[in-house]
């Protein structure tokens, strides 16, 4: 396979024939490596999902029936949640613009050494378990929490603010915890720059903001959308910083199927719950795969 | 200072005083993110029933509490044994899938990259239920086995990136050459290619391990019995009040990650000086 240029002489087509073919067996015998890791996907991945697809289609009395989804239109309460899902997203990857946005360009700016530095203070957080830091904005925020305490103890505010256990503490748990997966992508985009097409808008007369907006923000979008669409989906199906900061006021669709499971042991209702939630979750990498090349959505790879 | 706030900050001209409310901005974000986190520590070293800060009193009382209990012990066995199984698991396969896609040119491993990452992107209490209903039928329900390759399944696509990335930027000529000496194709990739990407490995395994040690919706559901997770003892605690003694194991875990990223940090220090 790889001393084809040694083969010289009349059966020359002859070699090239085996060779293709030989080349071809190593191809998929290369591709063959990876069916461990698609045998686990299939398994405990598609499968089931597939299973779960099925019941949602079977009614209470066990044959086909569409009363599962049809619970979803009927019932108003059913709206709400995914209103609250959709909206509860769309803020946390607003903010997470916002205020990752900035701290990615200051990095970006910085010599790589410093810039590492920096770098600890995303990461840190994001290797951290998510428990524990959902625990911490708990601490934070209650009602006898540090924030409080000391919020009245400078005299800011008089009663204790209500910051957990609604959507105050949803949003402010779920920002902190989505932003590293804004800034590490973000922030490779902007590094990739190079610095000689904003010396060339200067040198042409640019301000130092209209380069900004006109040749850095442009370039560094593929890495901002990428991280913001990966904050977006990682927030449609998230389950456990809601479900302990929100305190059961702020209901998203993963907490919905979940408690469709354990308090009411239906499967059905859970199942067409989150067959919508996963349709919803594609349809949206699908809309935006036409904008972002999805590989990049994982462009912090640390 | 004056000086310094004059003075060029980048390519396009812009001083260091027009840009300080960024450095004031970004300089507050960082703070915001690695306080809060922070803050558990010395909260756990109070002798208070409450969480005050800082503490009037210390003591190990909460550390003493985790460490006598049975119950947390079991759980954090559970959890180490589930994690240290899911790193043994997953980073081999996925170092092995991202080494085939990578060195195949089979026309659709695209599609084969992308159902790699799904478990990614699908919402974790979707992969649960249907955990959950195939180990009732495989019979691996609350076990082990099922734990682990779950949690494998949620770690593979973070191997196959971070490996899949590293090969990118490797020199694939090196194996062909080794090859082409005679090597057969997994000596090959054994003595050449993977000590070149020997730290996209280790990032893997690391990322695999604390996968599964933080995961807790999965666990939630397949995990139970004699094996619950130390997670999943956690979610049920905070759900219910707030026990001091989370905030020590909080403590113990945020001092195993940050152990973790020594090792991480080391085994880059490795990569550059060889």
């Amino acid at each position: 396979m790889a001393v084809t240029q040694m083969n010289t002489g009349p059966d020359i087509d002859a070699n090239a024939g085996g060779l293709r073919t030989d080349e071809q067996r190593e191809r998929w015998r290369l591709f063959g490596l990876s069916s461990p890791a698609l045998l686990i996907v299939m398994v405990i991945l598609v499968i089931p999902t597939g299973w779960l697809f099925y019941i949602s289609f079977v009614g209470a009395n066990g044959s086909f029936s569409m009363e599962n989804y049809a619970r979803m239109l009927e019932r108003k309460s059913y709206a709400r949640i995914f209103q609250t899902t959709f909206q509860v997203s769309l803020i946390t990857t607003g903010l997470c613009i916002l205020i990752g946005y900035p701290l990615a360009y200051f990095m970006s700016q910085l010599p790589v050494k410093w810039a590492n530095l920096c770098l600890v203070t995303v990461l840190l957080p994001f290797w951290t378990s998510l428990l524990v830091r959902t625990y911490a904005w708990l601490v934070l925020l209650q009602r006898q929490g540090l924030i409080n305490e000391w919020g009245m103890g400078m005299g800011l505010w008089e009663e204790p603010l209500k910051l957990v256990h609604n959507m105050n503490g949803t949003l402010i748990g779920m920002v902190h915890i989505m932003l590293p997966f804004l800034i590490l992508p973000t922030y490779g985009a902007m590094r990739a720059i190079d610095r000689d097409y904003l010396k060339a808008a200067a040198n042409l007369g640019a301000s130092p903001a209209r380069a900004f907006w006109t040749v850095f923000l442009p370039l560094s979008t593929p890495g901002l959308f990428a991280g913001a669409l990966m904050v977006f989906i990682l927030c449609l199906g998230f389950f456990v910083t809601p479900a302990i900061l929100g305190g059961g006021t702020v209901i998203l669709v993963s907490m919905q199927i979940v408690s469709n499971i354990e308090l009411f042991v239906n499967w059905g209702a859970a199942s067409a719950l989150g067959v919508v939630l996963l349709v919803l979750t594609l349809m949206v990498l699908w809309v935006a795969s036409r904008f972002v090349r999805l590989e990049q959505m994982t462009g912090g790879g640390h | 200072m004056i000086g310094w706030l004059r003075s060029p900050a980048s390519e396009t001209q812009v001083t260091h005083g027009q840009r300080l409310w960024l450095y004031v901005t970004s300089g507050i974000t960082m703070i915001l993110l690695v306080l809060p986190t922070l803050i558990v520590i010395p909260m756990s070293f109070s002798d208070s029933q409450y969480l005050e800060f800082p503490p009037e009193t210390w003591s190990l009382r909460w550390y003493k509490s985790y460490f006598a209990s049975d119950e947390w012990m079991r759980a954090t066995a559970t959890s180490l044994k589930a994690a240290t199984l899911t790193m043994l698991v997953a980073t081999p396969i996925g170092v092995l899938a991202a080494y085939g896609l990578h060195a195949s040119k089979v026309p659709f491993i695209r599609i084969a990259f992308v159902l790699l990452i799904t478990p990614m992107m699908v919402p974790l209490v979707l992969i649960a239920i249907g955990a959950f209903y195939v180990y009732v039928r495989l019979q691996i329900l609350y076990t082990m086995t099922g734990l682990v390759l779950a949690h494998s399944l949620l770690a593979i696509p973070l191997v196959v990136i971070v490996t899949g990335s590293a090969l990118k930027t490797y020199d694939m000529n090196l194996e062909n050459a080794a090859r082409s000496l005679g090597a057969p194709r997994w000596k090959a990739f054994m003595t050449i290619t993977l000590p070149q990407i020997r730290f996209a490995v280790v990032i893997s395994a690391l990322l695999a391990f604390l996968t599964s040690f933080d995961e807790v919706v999965i666990a939630m559901f397949i995990s139970g019995g004699d094996n619950p997770t130390l997670t999943r003892n956690m979610f049920n605690a905070l759900r219910d009040q707030i026990d001091p003694t989370i905030a020590s194991i909080s403590t113990l875990m945020i001092g195993l990650t940050t152990l973790l990223m020594v090792i991480a940090v080391l085994a880059g220090r490795n990569k550059q000086g060889t």
